[in-house]
């Protein structure tokens, strides 16, 4: 699988390579390979034998393949498991000691990590491949107690609050790829806030995906201790490749007492060409427990890139009056697929979940929402709320609502609302004749339809994601 | 202002309109009446560049060839609809859709885009002028808006737009009396020399209030016949059998 740059003319901005030395693993998925994560990750010996028993699990199951969009099969032989700039392995103690050429990528991607520059009120957490390259405010969020960092560092100074938490959402055998997330996963975000503190900033951690014929297995781990709250935002970006790359990550929530995580994903992964070639494999596994009594998880995603989307984050909602949430706009243009949706799975008295799903396919594109909302008996007095909608453009593309509910006490209420539409004529000629192109138009009416979905975003990021949902859909009419 | 030579228009294999001549300066105002299917809303959207006709003949705007000019860029330079039925656009806040317009007509034209707090001020002074509610513009572009609010709406767009040539196609239908002034007040205070109006109408009605320089009788695609408001009184008393 050999892998070349595409250069040719493409609306995706963030297409560049940063041309850096890299420190890789053995290719392969191997016993050496884990080693060799662990080894350099400095880990200790605990994390490695978890990451083994992962495997050994992994060496028995069998890729799910009952979702819509069908893919070739990956070679995890053919793959690289890590990647890193050469100049990280010496962990540069300050940004002064960072390559710049590192610090110019994330420059250019909008990001800036410099401590004159750095987005005000966000603290921001750069992962590059298979490495975290800086973390910003880590001081000011330290006085309050709360840790933000990356989750390769939380697991040699904070091994306590790691082992008690890690895989209590995602256990290790749970299916193919969260097994080999849990397997090989080498960097992501850890946060932890103590209790009755309220984050007074959002957290913010940008995945950038570099070196070709790597995949990129990222692990996030988010604890808000009782009375706690924080908001959490993750973007994401690559270059455009004519070859396939998988990002499978695995994301833990565990919520407490009254506590509140909000957790938003802007995804603009490579999407692949016009004609469906390269483009990211994004097989995620997201899933927050609401542990403790009120308290409360939302998710808010806006999927506009990646080859194929496929994700589910859920919430398992454990503790009584406890509140889960679910948003999200999925966006596929030209041959992009997606499934996605949301569990929400109620076990705790007067636990109430909302999912709030938009997608909007074009192109030859195929967008699936796939959702399970499950009450279980003892879930008394629970309700959910789950509206659907589906906006077509052109004739050529495909939506589908594939929702599963259950519902096993009498004393609960599922409601469920669905609807598909096309793009309207007459409101693109309304807006054609007030002076906007074709273009500005579709954005302006897509925008409206997923305005629900988008005001749950927080500010900082809600125009970049508006403008997100207008370029993802160029070219899609007329 | 506007030319229009001998225009066919078809949509559908469909004949619509069958040689229309109408030539409108600029100051004034020109009134089309018709009965139903002849050919008024066609007009309309031709003028403004609605697709899926098949057009032959001259159309000139500005002495430039409209046909070569899209819907977007005949709103920049100038031209405003305001429509029979204005759709509905979810989540689009009203106030913010109008921003965006008068920024993309008013960058077309090499003027700045107006920042919010300018746009804010302009648009509440327009909407007290035109005894609109403020309330209207906080809302979603048309969605749960009375008939009345929606052409309401169409006018202040039209008044914020400033444009030069105005095509009212049946903004009249279904208002009540006090919407009908506020329509014919928004009309009646943009007209000036520079200007051009073309309203089409089924009724006399408004008519009244805003005092056309011309009438024309659309009838199976062709103007039937011309005169001056005494042609709208009489259609008014004979209906349009009388006039053929």
């Amino acid at each position: 699988m050999k892998s070349k740059d595409i250069n040719y003319n493409q609306d995706y901005k963030y297409g560049f390579t940063t041309d850096i030395e890299n420190i890789k693993a053995p290719k392969g998925l191997s016993e050496e390979t884990i080693k060799f994560i662990s080894k350099i990750k400095k880990e200790p010996k605990w994390m490695l034998d978890w990451r083994l028993k992962a495997y050994n699990r992994l060496k028995v199951s069998k890729e799910p393949n009952w979702q819509k969009p069908k893919f070739p099969k990956i070679d995890y032989q053919d793959l690289y498991y890590y990647s890193a700039p050469k100049s990280m392995q010496d962990k540069p103690k300050s940004l002064d000691e960072v390559d710049p050429k590192l610090i110019e990528t994330y420059n250019k991607l909008g990001i800036p990590l410099n401590e004159q520059k750095k987005l005000s009120g966000v603290a921001v957490d750069a992962v590059f491949d298979s490495v975290s390259v800086a973390t910003t405010f880590k001081d000011e969020l330290t006085k309050k107690g709360i840790i933000f960092c990356p989750i390769s560092e939380a697991i040699q100074k904070h091994p306590d609050l790691v082992r008690k938490y890690l895989g209590s959402v995602i256990p290790i055998n749970d299916h193919y790829f969260a097994t080999l997330n849990s397997a090989v996963f080498t960097d992501g975000s850890f946060v932890y806030v103590p209790p009755n503190t309220k984050c007074p900033m959002e957290l913010s951690t940008y995945f950038r995906i570099n070196a070709s014929e790597t995949g990129q297995f990222e692990r996030t781990l988010i604890i808000a201790d009782k009375g706690s709250y924080v908001s959490y935002l993750e973007g994401c970006t690559a270059p455009m490749r004519d070859e396939n790359q998988l990002h499978a990550a695995n994301v833990e929530l565990v919520a407490l007492d009254d506590a509140e995580i909000k957790y938003s994903t802007v995804q603009n992964w490579y999407p692949g060409d016009k004609e469906g070639v390269g483009g990211i494999y994004n097989f995620v596994t997201k899933r927050g427990a609401c542990r403790g009594k009120n308290s409360k998880i939302s998710w808010t995603q806006v999927e506009t890139g990646s080859a194929i989307t496929w994700k589910y984050p859920s919430c398992i909602l454990q503790g009584d009056n406890s509140v889960g949430e679910f948003y999200s706009i999925a966006i596929t243009n030209n041959h992009q697929k997606a499934d996605t949706g949301t569990k929400m799975i109620h076990l705790g008295k007067n636990t109430k979940s909302k999912i709030i799903s938009k997608g909007i396919s074009a192109g030859k594109a195929d967008n699936t929402y796939r959702g399970l909302v499950d009450i279980g008996r003892k879930a008394i007095n629970s309700r959910n709320f789950t509206q659907c909608d589906s906006l077509l453009m052109g004739n050529t593309c495909g939506a589908h609502t594939v929702p599963y509910i259950k519902n096993k006490n009498s004393s609960s209420t599922i409601e469920h609302e669905a609807t598909t539409s096309k793009i309207n004529e007459d409101q693109l000629f309304y807006c054609n004749q007030r002076g906007l192109s074709q273009e500005e138009a579709v954005s302006l009416i897509v925008n409206g339809f997923c305005k629900e979905v988008l005001q749950q975003l927080p500010m900082e990021f809600a125009v970049e994601a508006q403008k997100l949902v207008g370029i993802s859909l160029e070219g899609s009419v007329g | 202002m506007l030319e229009i030579k001998n225009l066919k228009a078809s949509i559908n294999n469909k004949d619509i309109l069958k040689g229309l001549n109408i030539s409108i300066k600029p100051g004034e105002l020109h009134a089309i009446m018709g009965p139903n299917g002849s050919g008024k809303s066609t007009l309309a959207n031709v003028l403004s560049g609605k697709e899926g006709y098949k057009i032959s003949g001259e159309l000139l705007y500005q002495g430039k060839n409209l046909e070569e000019i899209s819907i977007d860029e005949r709103a920049q330079q100038g031209i405003f609809l305001a429509f029979q039925y204005p759709t509905e656009i979810p989540g689009v806040n009203t106030s913010n859709f109008l921003r965006t317009s008068l920024n993309k007509v008013r960058k077309s034209q090499g003027k700045e885009e107006l920042d919010a707090l300018k746009f804010i001020k302009m648009i509440k002074d327009k909407s007290k002028e035109l005894g609109i509610d403020e309330k209207m513009l906080s809302r979603q572009l048309n969605v749960g808006f009375s008939g009345g609010e929606k052409k309401k709406n169409e006018i202040l767009q039209m008044k914020i737009l400033d444009p030069n040539l105005i095509i009212l196609d049946e903004t009249d239908s279904g208002l009540d009396i006090d919407a009908l002034k506020i329509v014919a007040d928004g009309v009646n205070s943009s007209r000036n020399d520079k200007k051009s109006f073309l309203v089409i109408t089924h009724y006399q009605r408004l008519l009244n209030y805003i005092n056309p320089d011309h009438v024309h009788i659309l009838s199976d695609g062709k103007i039937v016949k011309s005169g001056t408001m005494k042609l709208a009184e009489d259609l008014e008393r004979t209906g349009y059998k009388g006039i053929n």
